[in-house]
Parts: structure tokens; sequence; C-alpha cells
């Protein structure tokens, strides 16, 4: 909400004359003597709050920001004009934060994001909330109103660290500018620590523009929030007991086996001890499911053979997972024989939802290794093993392609899937097209899969891509593909973005599965509303490929099967964003579905078993 | 789908296919098919040492009611420690339910320690009560009985303190009704644990998983 920019000065609660004189040349005196400590053993030269601000986000390893300009946060704007920090202005705020989560997501760093007071600050409270949910990594930095106006209503002015707090592992208050960096230090470094999650920090525009002769130390995430990575010894040697004399033991990978980099142990504790897996949703690309032991993910649209592996299985190993409510289906049928190992880093979420017969607090490849040294005996499941692959024949993922339908959307799915490598980064929205994207793409690595999970963000895809293209180019692998798949509905929330994507020239496909629907909603009307589309008919779309043209992309329009493969290619061959507007089978349903609170091992393959 | 359209995904509907027994409870535990094991709420009461920082009861207060904990009383105030302030709950929750709070207490940043007080822990409130002044002696009869000290007499009103554990001060109240109570303000409980037993754990709860009530350090 760049306010200042249009009318400099004029709306500005604090810009009156003589009631802040360093608003008005902004830093100049810099103190020789303010050093900031950088990893790297040299100084960083700091005069104002807004300059300790950035120096400690260098000095903590931020290398990428995306946000958008405005009043408050214009100080810190300003210390950014000299940073190696490259900032990436968006269209939106919401933009800012979305792009920031999955620049975080494919990185494994924080992301980070800034957005001024009030309403900057309103509009990234979804994409801080996605964060939350997802466990993502991220620092958000709000400029604030003078603290003398804090609290009287002032121009833009918006209780941001009341709003953020549920929201937040935790959110602060700067207000004194010689504490200001390493306030933003431990802000950033709290992000990642321990369960990974976004932090704010609120920056009063008084503070930012303060003089300080404080450089920032080095960041530290406060004391107490760093956990002990490893889980206690008799714990792990009662779990290993368990796994040993299980008959049909099930790994349940969620995401936390990403963000815990614990992909690698957990291919090898599945494979050392040929047990079946199946993965959450976040926990896609953490076993590759191509693998023969791969069931692929569980939940309300997973596999057939994943929901019945997940019903059946006397041992299930879960790692790094929540148990929501999308995964577990009614409770009382989630996997209701199973004795439940549970792997997770935080304490809180052992015996939540589902409770933990063998609750192993710690991160997740460290708990893993545990693991593999304490189960000496692999489980006698050969049965059950073939039950698994017997699954995988009886309930199929397939989709037919009658001559007298339109274009059905998983056949584009895997066309790009067949076109792109295995480390190509696919992003969402929310909806349908998520479901397909998830479904018909066989993922192989982790972070390729960059999704709104948790929350459920309709319009996550498209700055998503932006930020995993970033976050791809900045890790010096520009050769990877990144595809958004979106929906007509979700394209048309967040698709101002694109104007960034040209702007930066970034390499994207964004492929718009667009059945003219709000597609799940349509398909939960016919399911459960006895067919009444109120508010779900979106024939009323803009022409997205004519759209991308005017914005500077490449658009191209897709009606039929013979014109996907020579879209598909174009697009990937085009150096920049290109938009395909897929016009798809408006009638087709996301299956197989286990209704909500419904038991998962009694998913629905058509409409009619819902 | 419109129409007769049966598209779909191949394989045997839902009630062909082989279901398990067993079931779970609303709590995640797995139960006999027979027996129904669910558990019945208590009153707890939590005590959590606190970094005194801006927000810090925002943050304990917002989590408690977000995450829908059924909560009696909450008091809070400083410590000896500069810097440190106790806040005690007093909750009514199933033992998951209380494991749970003290878990998500422990996530926040300014909680040092929580733990639940145990039950042999000494408790005591604070009531302020206003009754009609028109007889002044059975009023100060009264308080005398309950070791209560009047604050302020006047010809209309007489102003009581109390102090207790809850069982006292609901008696008193009782015996004080007769009188008609104008108004009343309770500070809720607060606590600390006897003897030598600390009243939050030293450090936070939970780092094992393993249920941390009641606190038995």
């Amino acid at each position: 909400m760049s306010d200042s920019a249009a009318h400099p000065r004029e709306d500005d609660p604090d810009a009156e004359p003589g009631t802040d004189p360093a608003d008005a040349d902004g830093p100049e005196a810099a103190d020789p003597d303010g050093e900031a400590n950088r990893p790297d053993g040299e100084t960083t030269e700091v005069s104002t709050g807004a300059e300790s601000v950035v120096a400690a986000l260098e000095a903590a390893g931020a290398e990428t920001a995306f946000g958008v300009q405005g009043g408050a946060i214009m100080p810190v704007y300003d210390a950014l004009y000299s940073s190696s920090i490259r900032h990436l202005t968006m269209a939106h705020e919401q933009g800012a934060a979305h792009a920031a989560d999955a620049y975080g997501v494919v990185a494994g760093e924080p992301g980070l994001c800034l957005a001024t007071s009030g309403p900057g600050a309103t509009n990234l409270v979804t994409g801080i909330a996605d964060a939350d949910m997802d466990s993502d990594a991220m620092l958000a930095l709000t400029g604030q109103v003078p603290t003398e106006f804090v609290g009287n209503d002032a121009f833009q002015e918006t209780d941001t660290v009341g709003v953020t707090r549920p929201i937040t592992k935790h959110n602060y208050f700067a207000d004194d500018a010689d504490v200001i960096g390493d306030v933003v230090g431990e802000a950033f470094e709290l992000s990642r620590v321990g369960r990974p999650g976004p932090t704010l920090v609120d920056l009063p525009k008084n503070v930012t523009l303060d003089d300080t002769e404080e450089a920032p130390g080095p960041a530290e995430a406060p004391a107490g929030t760093d956990p002990d990575p490893r889980a206690r010894e008799d714990a792990v040697e009662a779990a290993a007991r368990a796994i040993e004399d299980a008959d049909r033991p099930l790994c349940l990978f969620g995401g936390g086996v990403i963000k815990g980099e614990a992909s690698e142990v957990a291919r090898e504790f599945a494979r050392a001890y040929e047990i079946p897996v199946t993965t959450t949703m976040p926990g896609i690309g953490s076993f590759p499911e191509d693998d023969e032991l791969s069931l692929s993910w569980a939940g309300m649209h997973g596999t057939g053979y994943a929901n019945m592996a997940i019903t059946h299985t006397d041992c299930l190993i879960a790692v790094g997972t929540r148990f929501d409510d999308r995964l577990t289906g009614g409770i009382d049928t989630f996997a209701p024989e199973a004795e439940v190992v549970h792997v997770d880093i935080d304490p809180a979420e052992i015996s939540k939802n589902v409770y933990a017969d063998y609750p192993l607090v710690g991160d997740a490849g460290t708990v893993l290794e545990q693991l593999l040294d304490a189960v000496v005996e692999e489980p006698d499941a050969d049965e059950w093993r073939e039950q698994c692959q017997e699954w995988k024949e009886t309930y199929p993922m397939t989709y037919s392609t009658p001559d007298d339908e339109p274009l059905k959307p998983q056949f584009v799915v895997e066309a790009f899937d067949e076109a792109t490598d295995d480390d190509t980064i696919v992003t969402t929205g929310v909806g349908q097209h998520q479901m397909w994207a998830s479904q018909f793409w066989t993922y192989t690595e982790p972070r390729t899969w960059v999704s709104s999970h948790g929350l459920g963000t309709m319009g996550y895809g498209v700055p998503a891509a932006i930020g995993a293209r970033v976050a791809a180019d900045a890790m010096g692998e520009s050769d990877r593909d990144v595809i958004c798949f979106d929906g007509d509905g979700s394209f048309l929330m967040t698709m101002q973005e694109l104007s960034v994507a040209v702007r930066e020239d970034l390499d994207v496909t964004f492929a718009v599965l667009n059945n003219e629907y709000i597609g799940m909603v349509r398909q939960w009307q016919d399911a459960f509303f006895e067919g009444r589309h109120m508010a779900s008919d979106y024939n009323w779309m803009p022409e997205f490929d004519k759209l991308a043209e005017a914005f500077g992309a490449l658009g191209i329009r897709v009606d039929g099967y013979d014109e996907v493969a020579p879209a598909v290619e174009e697009a990937l061959a085009y150096d920049g964003p290109a938009v395909i507007d897929f016009h798809v089978d408006p009638e087709e349903n996301v299956l197989p579905m286990v209704p909500s609170g419904g038991a998962n091992g009694r998913f629905a393959l058509t409409e009619d078993q819902l | 789908m419109s129409g007769e359209d049966a598209a779909g995904m191949p394989g045997p509907a839902p009630d062909e296919r082989p279901q398990p027994e067993g079931r779970r409870n609303l709590e995640g535990h797995r139960i006999d098919p027979v027996v129904e094991a669910e558990h019945d709420s208590r009153r707890a009461v939590i005590s959590a040492l606190v970094e005194d920082e801006p927000g810090v009861l925002a943050r304990v207060s917002g989590l408690v009611s977000r995450r829908q904990f059924n909560i009696e009383s909450l008091t809070v105030g400083p410590t000896t420690v500069e810097g440190h302030s106790r806040i005690t709950m007093v909750v009514e929750e199933t033992d998951p339910g209380i494991d749970q709070i003290e878990k998500q207490m422990a996530k926040l940043k300014p909680v040092i320690s929580v733990g639940e007080v145990s039950g042999s822990a000494v408790t005591s409130e604070l009531v302020l009560l206003k009754v009609h002044g028109e007889e002044p002696d059975k009023v100060h009869a009264v308080a005398e009985m309950y070791d209560g000290r009047t604050l302020d007499a006047g010809p209309e009103t007489i102003t009581v303190q109390l102090t207790g554990d809850e069982s006292k001060i609901d008696d008193a109240i009782d015996a004080f009704d007769q009188f008609g109570i104008i108004e009343i303000a309770r500070t809720g409980q607060t606590a600390l644990a006897r003897g030598n037993i600390p009243t939050a754990p030293g450090e936070k709860p939970g780092t094992a998983g393993e249920p941390t009530t009641p606190n038995t350090q």
C-alpha cells in the first residue's frame, strides 16, 4: 500500500514538519563504530535502526526478500537499497507472503517478506496463516506507525502483533533501535529451529529511523526453542520391538520428513525393513512414488491402496505428521487396529489427534537413524506386502478419455510430467486441479511439491511459482522447470503477480485447468447439495491466454487432446512466463474420495458411492 | 456429474471391501469395539512461570480460547524474580486435554515452565463481598466465622474480604447470602505446591512426549 509513493508525505501522520527530523534526510550521520558481526568475520556499519535490521538479515544469511513498499516500512527499504539482499516487488502483499513461503520450501531456508503497516500487514495475514498451518519457516517484517501514535488509530495503523499472534510461532514489537537488529536476527532463527513456522517483527517507523550505534550480534534463537534432536533411548527400544513384531507395518511420512531433511534416511529405513510407505500430502516427495514400496499419499483424495493400507495396518510408523482431518477422515475408523509409533519434533503433536502408543519426540532424521540402529529384525510381513501390491492392482488410479467428452485435466498433468525431469518443481492453488496435480504426477524428490495444505489457500499457486523459481535460480538450479497448476478460480485470485514474472523474466509455466467452475465446490454440491450450483459457476472467466499476452507473457489456449503436447512443448521451450489456458471437462470429479469424517477404507470410487 | 454417466474408478465398492473391526474413541485411543472408553473431565490447577513481557497474558488467553480449553479462572502476578510472573489457571478438562494445555503453553516463547499443580497443593482465593448493611452485627459475626475482614462499613452497605480455598469460599458466600449480596469480586484460585516440590517444573515439560500430568517431580 504505497500511499507515500503516490503522495509523498501528505498522508503520513508522522510527516508533520518538525516532529520527526530524522525523516527529512534519512540516514546521514553514519557511525563508523556501528558494526555488525557477520559470520564471515566481516563487519557492517550501521547508523540507524533500519540499517541494523538489514545488517541482521544479511548476517543471518537472508538472500532474497519479497514485498511491497509503503509509508511505514520506507526506512527499511531505504536500507535495503545498498544491501546484498535481492528484493522483488510483488503486486500484492499476499503474493509477497506466498512467494516467500514457497521460496523457503524450495530453498530450505526461511523466506522473507516485507510490507508496510495497516493494509500492507493485513494483506500478509493469509500468507502468514498459510505458512503457520504448513509449518514453513518464514520471517515477515512489517512497518508500523511511530510508537507515539500506536494505539491512537493513526493512519494505516493496525495492531499487527495482535492480529498475527495466533498465526505466528512468535511475533515481536521492536520498540528499541539499539536491539532491533538482534530481535530481527532472533526472529529469523526462531522461524527455522525445531518445528519451523512463521515469525513476525513489527517495526515502528520512528524506531527504524532512530540513530543507533548498536550493530546486531550473531543471530540466535531464544533459549529453549531448539529442541534435543534425539528421542529417548528406552522409547526408541520399545518402538523398535513393536515394529519388529508387526504383521502389517506401514510407514506414514509427513511434511516433517521433508522439513527435517530426512528423506534420505526415511528411504533407507523403509527399504531396510521392506515396509510399505504412504505419505501425507505435505509429505509428497519424501519417498519416491515410483518405488515398489510406495503406495502414494493417503487421505480424502489419496489413492485407494494407500487408504486400504492405512485402514488395515497393525503398526503405523508416522513421522512428521500432525494427523490432519483430511488425512485421518473420521478418527474412529483411522488405522483402528494399529499401534502408532509417532515421531515428531513437537511434543504437543503427540496424542493430540491420534493416540501415540510409542511417542518419539525428536528430529525426524535423527530418530529414524536411532530406529535403524534399534530395529534388528525385519518384521515378518511378506503377506502384507503382497496384499499392498494387490490393492494397487485392485484400485488403480485411472481416468477415461472418451471421444465425446472434453479434455480431461488428468491428461494435462500427465503430459507435463512426461515432458519434464524429476527435479521439476510443481506449485498449485487449491481445489480440484491441486488434487489432480498431486495424484497424476509421479513425485520422486523432496521440495518439488509446493502447495497450500493446511490452510487451503486458493491463489497460492502463482506467487508460489515465483518464489520457487527465484529460489531455484538462487541455488544455481535455473535449468529446473517450474510448473504452476492452477484452477480458473484460484488463478484469478492472484494472477496479478504474473506482472512480476514478466518483469523479472521468470521461466515459469502456468497451466490453468479451466473448468469454468469453482470445481471442488461444484463436486460437493453435486454430491451433498443435490446439484444446486450456488455461486460455483465460473463461466464468467476472462480469456486467460489473451490476458497473459496483455501482461507480456506467452499465452496459449488449448481445447483438445491433440493440442496438449504441442502447447506443453512450446510453453516449456519458451524462456519466460507462459500461460496455457486448458479448457477441460467441467464435469470431471476428483476421485477416489473419502467424505468428510468418513472411514478411509470406505473411499468412494464413483460419485454414486458418496 | 450429470446423467447416467457412471464415470469413476474401478474396484470393489465400499460395502464390498473388508473393513476392520477396531475403532478409536474421540481422543484417538484404540478401543475395544464393545467397551467405549472415554475420559471424564476434571478440575486441574495449572501453574506457569512466564517472562513478564508485553502481551504474555494475551498469548496465554488467546491460546486457551482458540483451542477451546475450558478455563474457570486465571490469575497473574509478579514473582520475586524480576521479569518473571506466575500465571495460575484452573481448568476443567479431560486428562488428554490437560496434557495438551501444558504442551501448547510450553510452546509459547515467554513461558519458562508450566505444569499441573498436584492435588496436595495449597490453594487460595481472595473475595470481596458487598452486602446490605441493615444487620451489621450479624454480618460481622459471619465474617468472623470465616476469618474475614470488614474493609468498609456504612449505613447501607458492608464490604468484607475473605480468603481461603474453594470450599471455604463457597460456604462463606452461602452464609452471606442471607444479607443479600449486592456485588462480588473474586480473584480465582491461585496455588503453590507444598514443601520442596516446585510448583512448575524447572524446565519445559513434555520433551519426551510423555504425559506431563500430574507433575510429580
